[in-house]
């Protein structure tokens, strides 16, 4: 079943961020790859020589995909909601990917900031994808919160680790059926990403595996083509894991050459 | 009077964050401002008042995870 995010479906499970990649060239070109249903972006100060702000939401402009600003850096519930005002009113969007981080090390998010942020914001007519571990008590304040969306984190921010903790998104999935939930952050390669959607996410969000690849436009249409796949699994309904081998040849009618 | 954007004293002769926006040079720049850690909307930056000291943050669109 595809899932709306408030009211919005993506054309695409696949969030693509638009970080760290070696040139403005080179973004465009991953983005036209990977063929996203949404890209993240930022703000950072801008002297007023610089152009680099305009140049890049000109870029953001010819891409003609919906944004997602985030809150990243951002360490306290205030730093977080002065950043999200501000980028709704460059970005002309209520969407927010509230990012509270927590401790530096791993970037965990600070999930008692994190849910302070997100109901502020939510009161204030924003939407928030509030990027979050896998606890399912943070979840439901959250949702309580007014969330509609979880992003749960699959390893640390960059790490390209993977799905860490696949029994508790699991649980995740298993305990929140209506909710959409994207997987955002530890996603090093493209069998990640069809991994979380497999397990039913509704999405996940990328940016370093295709960024920090040899050949980001190469990588970012494997993604796409992964997001592809794993959202055709799910809908396959996957077999049931055993524990014990079982044939897959019929024994019957075996010549008896033994 | 001095005031300080994104970390730099500036010595300016603008009285609101208006005029400091065009001061600085920004013209029709996509930019957001803040002003002592608040938010300050694009309506109210003209009648938002300087004040020696304060602290002024202009941020522009810039790539994002």
């Amino acid at each position: 079943m595809t899932k709306s995010f408030y009211g919005t479906v993506l054309s695409s499970p696949l969030m693509l961020g638009t970080a760290q990649y070696p040139s403005p060239d080179i973004l465009r070109d991953a983005v036209k790859a990977a063929q996203p249903g949404v890209v993240t972006v930022s703000l950072r100060r801008e002297s007023a020589g610089e152009r680099a702000g305009q140049a890049f939401w000109d870029l953001i402009q010819e891409l003609g995909v919906p944004v997602l600003p985030n809150t990243a850096g951002c360490h306290t519930v205030k730093e977080a909601v002065t950043t999200a005002h501000m980028a709704r009113e460059v970005f002309g969007t209520d969407w927010v990917k509230l990012e509270v981080i927590g401790e530096l090390d791993t970037l965990q998010p600070d999930v008692f900031g994190l849910v302070e942020a997100a109901r502020v914001l939510t009161e204030d007519g924003f939407k928030v994808f509030p990027y979050t571990t896998e606890d399912l008590v943070v979840a439901e304040r959250l949702l309580a919160v007014g969330c509609e969306v979880l992003m749960p984190w699959g390893a640390p921010i960059g790490s390209g680790k993977g799905l860490n903790n696949v029994f508790g998104l699991r649980a995740m999935r298993a305990h929140f059926p209506d909710v959409p939930l994207v997987v955002d952050a530890g996603i090093g390669v493209p069998s990640h990403a069809a991994q979380a959607l497999e397990l039913g996410y509704d999405a996940v969000l990328i940016n370093t595996a295709v960024a920090k690849a040899g050949e980001p436009a190469v990588m970012a249409e494997a993604f796409r083509f992964a997001v592809q796949a794993g959202t055709l699994a799910r809908k396959a309904d996957p077999m049931e894991e055993r524990d014990m081998a079982v044939p897959s040849t019929p024994v019957v009618g075996k010549a008896m050459l033994a | 009077m001095q005031i300080v954007v994104n970390d730099e004293v500036h010595e300016v002769s603008a009285k609101t964050l208006a005029a400091l926006i065009d001061e600085l040079g920004y013209g029709e720049a996509r930019i957001a401002t803040a002003m002592d850690g608040s938010f300050v909307p694009v309506p109210y930056r003209a009648r938002t008042v300087l004040r020696e000291g304060a602290r002024i943050e202009i941020v522009a669109p810039m790539q994002g995870g």
